[in-house]
């Protein structure tokens, strides 16, 4: 059990003990120190990724609910506690963080001024990322939820690109505005719970559903999905992420897209549903229909860019759509049965390995625009054409990851979305086929970009001498996030096999809650119900 | 009884333990003293004044210290290992250096006949206080604020000031209330006035100092109103004294008792709010602080503030018991400190994204932040005003305003540190490059290593100000932001409150981070050079930065809640 405590707790805050080591130890920036910053940094996010791969190791996908959990008291007074553990939902996302991390460490060699910062900031940016998978208590959550904000403004706001200090105050803002919903929500659930952070048994209570009343769960939910949905990005919240991902740099780009949305996904999953299956099944053809808008509204939005980096942005947001619909594809019948549990297990589970596809392929795009970016300081997509003949290696890598998110059969994109519109067609026919017809513009953004870039005869923008093959650097993250989406696209099973047993589980719990909360008489339950839990012992 | 017999039985029994237990008071007097003899006979020119006001301050701080201990618990519980065996020696050797004992201190209760009040609470903020002081005091040794010249006066202005504010911790009686108040007030006026050479300085003093007389001619008139109305000035006879006065009839603004008893606490509240810098009475705020000394804006900022937080908190409670009119006028003034506190944040916030000044900005922001401390006495107001068994059910309302009474203490606690350091940062700036704008900030991060690392400690202290985790700033901000929530579920004014109090963390983000960006991003101006600071300036941020992290992520924040909520229930059981 300790031995669990220090795993998870090294896995989190390795990054964090290198960055101190990082500001004391490096204080000058000559070429040398700069070298051995960047390896340092890459080999302690290889580390942090043995870690992860140690939890993977010890972690039982046979069991359903929360294993390695190991517990610390922090502030007994308030009940808060440092509670971490890992089950089916956040061990994926997990493996995800650790390797993207890497692999953006990796990427970091095109960061060239205030060398030593960067790096600080990205480590702690890890630590926070891990923390959020891993927190079981709300409190603790929260916190290291909002710890990444200050690490995330100045890597975009220091190092971005020319719109940088804008695209960071706003990101910071965004997300800043969303955390304080995400309080209130934690405020209700905390005083309505008697005094409890504990998410797996908030979750237990409303499983039981006589402790958070009709009225409490929808307002918590809609405050909790605002919060989430903003990090997700969906529709209405979503104008952040395009000048965020433009303006970071390269490496930054790839953890926005590849870890820090799945945050927003994450979060609902592991609080804003299971804490309220009745304020989720009142909002589930909302959020079905939220998801479907953003596939189509991101999908255009992407082909009237010209910014190899703002399309790739806004397919993001296309993206996630899927993630937001094949969560809440949850059917119920008049008397509040479900109807096809099957269905809303293949949602989630669509859902989640959506989001690690997405993961993959979009941090993959960031990276293959980062890199001919790096060489001809424009991202103009007419001004391209023909790096095919240039470039060959990297044409190909490029295209089989930009394929991957087009969603073809065979690569990761395919499998999430095949899984999410099938469940979908469950749920809402008419939602299915928006959702679907999703996918041919996809295709044409996809096959459009491919065709202005890497293929036409020749390049006819600026800097030509510069467009060199990639290195070995570039080619071993560019291989990575390729062979990643191979393998997931072809054995999809290695990461299915790790959630099935918690997303049943989960889908089951919700069922129950939901139907636990309906059949409670309205008068007995209200907003200014007591809590039947005792108050805090009087110390 | 006469005045000889009270003062017979007051020397015969109670003039050993007041003393012992005003012994941090006196210390502070006998430097005062000190200081201005050693003016005279010329010490001052081979020990500086600034070694004798630290020297008197410490031997204050450690005298509350010792009161702390023995308040603590009866039986000194320490460990039985050398630390404990080493602490129990040192605080009897203090003890006895300072003539403390036991059943002087120890004992919780009235002193100086009922004038002012001995518990937990009191010397808890002394403490806190004279850790500022300590503080404040080794500030400007480094910034070297006052010179070989000035140090007396300076240094007696400050401990004066101290002086008023430890008593205002304590107050029992309205009159003592009036007396600390400008106790403390008169030696800021002059503080803030203190570059002599300035025509700003001088403008604020002028300006501070109309205010004050003006809010003290108010709060002495409602002093005697209630004083009049009730027959007494005593803070724990006021709650029944109402209820006699009352008579049986239903509360209702139509009744003249209660008219005069709003009209008189709100007077009251007229004097306190503008010590609070609370809006509609912070308009010398920001004057005052641009025209002042940093070093000085940011002590005033946190010292009177924390001692008339004691103050009111006294106060406050004075207006709470049993029986129906009493909670009436209780719940009528929580929510009018709510909305007070509402408002306050709202135009601080509001007004301080257009300040180009460090000193006005941090000032708005002091507004802002006193916005958001009033709401936990509201709250505690609110609770106070709850019959058991009403609408919050099993939880005892008595308790929850324990809890927002801790709330306020921990939100001091970590204010002192995160304030301090923000203006800190402003007078080390301002000593590099002579000016105080935020331009002045431009490329900070470009200076030496000492340098960043007082940009780091700024950083640490702006992002606790907004309350972002895992910062003190936010924890304490939690507690607030909890005890409003469940008060709201007595008034819901109060959720309207928490909905404003939530939208100004957003606004509140644009104004600092300005400072941030100035700072760390945009780079410096072509004929600037980069800054190097010393080294001991950056030992001193990291010292005040560091405790700003340790109490909103480490195992400490547990010891400070837990005493900040032994202290607050000493002020209610």
């Amino acid at each position: 059990m300790n031995n669990d405590l220090a795993l998870l707790s090294w896995t989190i805050f390795l990054p964090t003990a290198a960055a101190a080591v990082l500001g004391v130890g490096f204080r000058d920036e000559n070429p040398n120190s700069i070298r051995a910053m960047r390896w340092f940094t890459a080999g302690v996010t290889f580390v942090t990724m043995i870690l992860s791969f140690l939890i993977y190791q010890r972690f039982d996908p046979a069991q359903a609910g929360m294993q390695l959990v190991s517990v610390k008291s922090w502030i007994p007074s308030w009940n808060v506690e440092y509670r971490l553990g890992v089950d089916g939902i956040s061990m994926p996302l997990i493996l995800l963080t650790t390797v993207i991390t890497f692999l953006s460490a990796l990427a970091s060699w095109s960061i060239t001024r205030q060398v030593r910062g960067y790096m600080i900031l990205f480590l702690l940016l890890e630590t926070g990322m891990l923390g959020v998978f891993m927190a079981l208590d709300f409190f603790l959550f929260y916190v290291f939820w909002e710890v990444m904000l200050l690490p995330m403004y100045f890597l975009i706001g220091i190092w971005g690109g020319p719109r940088r200090e804008y695209a960071a105050i706003k990101f910071f803002l965004y997300t800043l505005a969303g955390g304080v919903l995400m309080l209130i929500a934690m405020l209700m659930f905390y005083f309505n719970s008697g005094n409890n952070f504990n998410l797996v048994e908030l979750a237990e209570m409303a499983r039981a559903g006589t402790v958070f009343s009709r009225e409490m769960q929808i307002i918590a939910f809609v405050l909790l999905f605002i919060g989430f949905a903003i990090k997700l990005p969906s529709f209405p919240f979503h104008t952040w992420l395009p000048d965020a991902h433009v303006e970071a740099p390269t490496p930054i780009s790839m953890i926005l897209a590849g870890v820090l949305l799945k945050m927003g996904g994450y979060g609902i999953l592991r609080i804003a549903m299971p804490l309220c299956p009745y304020g989720t099944q009142v909002a589930a053809y909302a959020l079905v229909a939220i998801g479907a808008f953003s596939i189509i509204y991101g999908a255009f939005a992407a082909l009237a860019q010209t910014d190899f980096k703002r399309l790739v942005a806004y397919s993001s947001v296309s993206h996630m759509g899927y993630v937001l619909i094949g969560m809440a594809v949850w059917k119920i019948g008049e008397g509040g049965e479900l109807i096809g549990r099957d269905y809303w297990n293949m949602g989630i589970n669509g859902a989640m390995f959506q989001m690690l596809a997405h993961g993959v392929s979009s941090a993959g795009m960031f990276f293959m625009v980062g890199v001919v970016y790096d060489r001809v300081h424009h991202r103009d997509l007419n001004q391209f054409g023909g790096l095919m003949q240039k470039m060959p290696l990297y044409s190909g890598f490029a295209i089989v990851l930009f394929f991957a998110g087009l969603g073809l059969p065979g690569l990761c994109g395919f499998i999430g979305e095949v899984f999410v519109v099938l469940s979908s067609w469950n749920y809402s026919p008419l939602l299915a086929i928006i959702a679907a017809s999703g996918v041919i513009l996809t295709a044409a953004y996809i096959l459009w970009t491919i065709q202005r870039v890497y293929l036409g005869p020749e390049y006819r923008g600026p800097h030509p001498e510069a467009l060199s093959e990639m290195n070995e650097r570039e080619f071993s993250v560019a291989f990575t996030l390729s062979a990643l989406a191979v393998v997931l696209g072809i054995v999809p099973n290695t990461m299915f096999r790790l959630m099935e047993n918690t997303t049943d589980q989960l889908t089951r719990t919700m069922q129950q809650g939901y139907e636990a909360t309906r059949e409670e008489p309205a008068v007995e339950l209200s907003l200014t119900q007591e809590s039947p839990f005792p108050a805090l012992p009087n110390r | 009884m006469t005045v000889t017999q009270l003062l017979d039985r007051f020397i015969s029994v109670d003039l050993l333990r007041s003393l012992e237990i005003f012994c941090p008071e006196l210390i502070l007097s006998a430097t005062v003293v000190l200081l201005l003899l050693c003016r005279m006979i010329g010490v001052d020119r081979r020990i500086p004044a600034c070694w004798i006001a630290l020297a008197g301050s410490l031997a204050a701080f450690l005298g509350v210290v010792v009161q702390l201990r023995f308040m603590q618990s009866p039986g000194l519980e320490l460990p039985s290992d050398f630390f404990g065996w080493a602490i129990g020696g040192a605080v009897r050797g203090l003890a006895a250096l300072f003539h403390l004992t036991e059943e002087g201190v120890g004992t919780p209760g009235p002193y100086f006949t009922g004038l002012m009040m001995h518990d937990a609470l009191a010397v808890m903020f002394r403490l806190g206080l004279l850790l500022l002081l300590v503080l404040t005091l080794s500030l400007t040794v480094l910034t070297g604020l006052p010179d070989q010249e000035d140090g007396a006066d300076f240094y007696t202005l400050l401990l004066g000031a101290v002086v008023g504010m430890l008593m205002a911790t304590g107050v029992n009686h309205l009159l003592m209330l009036f007396l600390s108040i400008e106790m403390m007030s008169v030696p800021s006026y002059a503080m803030v006035g203190y570059l002599k050479g300035r025509r700003q300085s001088s403008e604020a003093a002028l300006k501070f100092v109309v205010y004050g007389a003006g809010s003290a001619g108010v709060m002495l008139y409602g002093l005697s109103l209630l004083a009049g109305l009730f027959g007494t000035a005593n803070f724990h006879e006021f709650a029944a004294r109402f209820t006699v006065a009352m008579a049986g009839e239903p509360f209702s603004l139509t009744s003249g008792v209660v008219i005069l008893t709003l009209l008189g606490v709100a007077m009251l509240f007229v004097g306190i709010a503008f010590k609070l810098s609370l809006v509609p009475f912070h308009f010398w705020c920001p004057d005052a602080f641009e025209g002042a000394s940093a070093e000085v804006a940011g002590f005033l900022s946190i010292a009177s503030k924390a001692a008339v937080f004691g103050a009111l908190l006294r106060f406050a409670t004075a207006f709470t018991g049993d029986g129906e009119s009493i909670r009436q006028l209780t719940s009528y003034l929580g929510v009018g400190l709510a909305v007070v506190g509402a408002a306050s944040m709202t135009l601080g916030n509001l007004a301080a994204y257009t300040q180009s000044n460090l000193k006005r900005m941090l000032a708005y922001s002091t507004i802002a932040h006193a916005g958001y401390m009033v709401l936990a006495v509201a709250a505690m107001m609110v609770f106070r005003s709850a019959a058991p068994g009403g609408l919050l059910g099993s939880r005892d309302p008595l308790q929850e305003s324990v809890l927002a009474v801790e709330g306020l203490i921990y939100y001091l606690a970590v204010y002192l540190f995160m304030n301090l350091m923000a203006f800190a940062a402003v007078a080390f700036i301002r000593n590099e490059t002579y000016r105080e704008d935020i331009d002045a900030c431009r490329g900070l991060i470009t200076g030496n290593f000492w340098t960043q690392l007082v940009c780091v400690a700024l950083l640490l202290s702006f992002a606790s100000l907004i309350g972002i985790p895992p910062l003190g700033g936010f924890f304490a901000k939690f507690l607030i932001f909890r005890s409003i929530f469940v008060a709201g579920y007595l008034h819901p004014v109060l959720w309207g409150v928490l909905a404003i109090a939530g939208l100004n963390t957003v606004i509140s983000l644009f104004y600092y981070f300005r400072v941030m960006r100035a700072v760390f991003i945009l780079p410096r101006a072509e004929n600037q050079r980069p800054l190097e600071m010393p080294g001991v300036v950056a030992a001193y941020s990291v010292i005040i930065a560091l405790p700003i992290f340790l109490l909103g992520a480490s195992p400490l924040q547990a010891r400070l809640s837990e005493t900040a909520r032994a202290i607050s229930a000493s002020l209610f059981y």
